[in-house]
């Protein structure tokens, strides 16, 4: 009965739907994790008020699915004026979301550092900038990097949500694919087998860049 | 055409509210049902049966829960296996709760000292007496806290069965949406009542967390 030849004339479109995904995955991490960073050091440093904005957002977004935050940013913002294509909703929507997960993850890394690391830089002579980038931030991402590669995944695996509002991604591939030749069944397990390697990539992809930047144990 | 009041939206998003509800304790009671069946077969230490559990795992953990949707509802299907949404839905939902509650459950049976194992078996108790009176009432004071949590992804888990067209929360916040035209009200209500479902059970997560000062 399953017949995966079928797929064959359609490889251009899981291509496509692919690279889609991986484009919208890249992106996002990068962003993702740089919102998660800066909202973690609020969190941790900032002053009361401003600790008291993040863990709302934090809360807000963990609380929430994500298909829900999608349609808020999607059909939601433009009925008060703020039009975007499906390509920054989703772009917008991933990064919130990581960012949120995030948050909460390298937080716990910061909160890990001895607070003899802090006064040995402040008796060298660093100011708080200074710590933060030369002191406190490789050790507290090594020691959450695990949590955070995951998180990373999960969000990519999420990102098949994204379909919904027409961004053309590997899911909207696999949707459009099975309406042309009703094998939904082979449709759907290619397009879940490709997202299983996609995900063991990444955290090829996360070890090799960990094993870079975490390397300044080893004594040169 | 029929005019809606805001109490109109949020009545009709509670009623369908009821469903998500539903819906996740479904997933949960099967899920937890399946996890705990898999983290017995994994504790034989069988080679073949503790690799099966493994591919398991990474397999519903390394795919999107939409994609195990479409499957179990478009795929089966087509394979010639009628299924509602409804049970789409809570056969991806349970599959895809059960392979994270054993990954989460393993930590917690992995930090008990190998110790006890070893106690069981010189008292004499075979491998099921030792699961039941030994082992799982320890993991389980471990495991409450981080399972609670969990029950916080398998909710949020739920909104995704909208898109098989089950009515749920979400659906009804699209289906409301296209009535009313009005997403920003709409989708605001639909977030807050996911929240006033999660917020809950990520603070009482964090209570246990701190009553049973498990380290994580």
């Amino acid at each position: 009965m399953l017949n995966f030849s079928d797929l064959l004339p359609y490889t251009d479109v899981f291509l496509g739907g692919l690279l889609t995904t991986i484009e919208l995955t890249v992106l996002t991490t990068f962003l993702g994790v740089m919102v998660g960073t800066l909202c973690a050091s609020i969190r941790q440093y900032g002053s009361k008020a401003s600790r008291r904005v993040v863990a709302a957002y934090v809360e807000l977004i963990r609380n929430t699915p994500f298909i829900v935050q999608l349609f808020f940013i999607f059909f939601g913002l433009p009925s008060i004026g703020f039009l975007l294509t499906p390509w920054q909703a989703s772009i917008i929507a991933l990064t919130i979301n990581l960012g949120a997960y995030s948050t909460e993850i390298i937080r716990a890394g910061l909160s890990n550092i001895p607070k003899g690391q802090w006064e040995a830089a402040k008796v060298l002579g660093m100011n708080f900038r200074q710590t933060l980038m030369r002191v406190v931030f490789t050790p507290a991402f090594e020691k959450i990097y695990p949590a955070l590669t995951s998180q990373c995944i999960i969000v990519m695996l999420g990102s098949a949500v994204l379909s919904q509002i027409s961004v053309q991604d590997l899911t909207y591939a696999a949707n459009l694919v099975q309406s042309r030749n009703f094998r939904a069944f082979e449709s759907y397990v290619i397009t879940a087998l490709m997202y299983l390697g996609l995900a063991m990539l990444m955290r090829y992809a996360f070890s090799l860049i960990g094993k870079r930047v975490f390397a300044y144990r080893e004594v040169r | 055409m029929i005019e809606f009041s805001n109490w109109d939206i949020v009545r009709n998003l509670l009623f369908a509210t009821q469903w998500t509800v539903l819906l996740s304790l479904a997933a949960f009671v099967c899920g937890s049902s399946v996890a705990l069946c898999l983290s017995a077969i994994r504790l034989t230490r069988n080679p073949v049966m503790v690799r099966f559990v493994k591919v398991y795992i990474e397999l519903f953990q390394g795919t999107p829960l939409l994609m195990q949707m479409f499957l179990c509802f478009f795929g089966l299907s087509m394979m010639g296996y009628e299924i509602s949404a409804w049970g789409a839905a809570i056969l991806s939902l349970t599959l895809f709760t059960s392979a994270f509650l054993v990954e989460i459950w393993r930590g917690c049976i992995d930090t008990l000292p190998k110790g006890q194992w070893e106690a069981s078996r010189v008292l004499g108790m075979n491998f099921l007496q030792t699961l039941r009176f030994i082992i799982l009432p320890q993991a389980m004071r471990v495991a409450f806290a981080p399972t609670v949590g969990f029950s916080v992804q398998v909710v949020k888990g739920t909104a995704l069965a909208s898109v098989i067209g089950f009515v749920e929360l979400t659906k009804a916040g699209t289906m409301l949406n296209n009535a009313t035209f009005e997403p920003f009200k709409v989708f605001i209500f639909v977030a807050l009542i996911y929240f006033a479902l999660c917020y809950p059970l990520s603070l009482f997560s964090q209570f246990l967390e701190k009553k049973y000062h498990v380290a994580r």
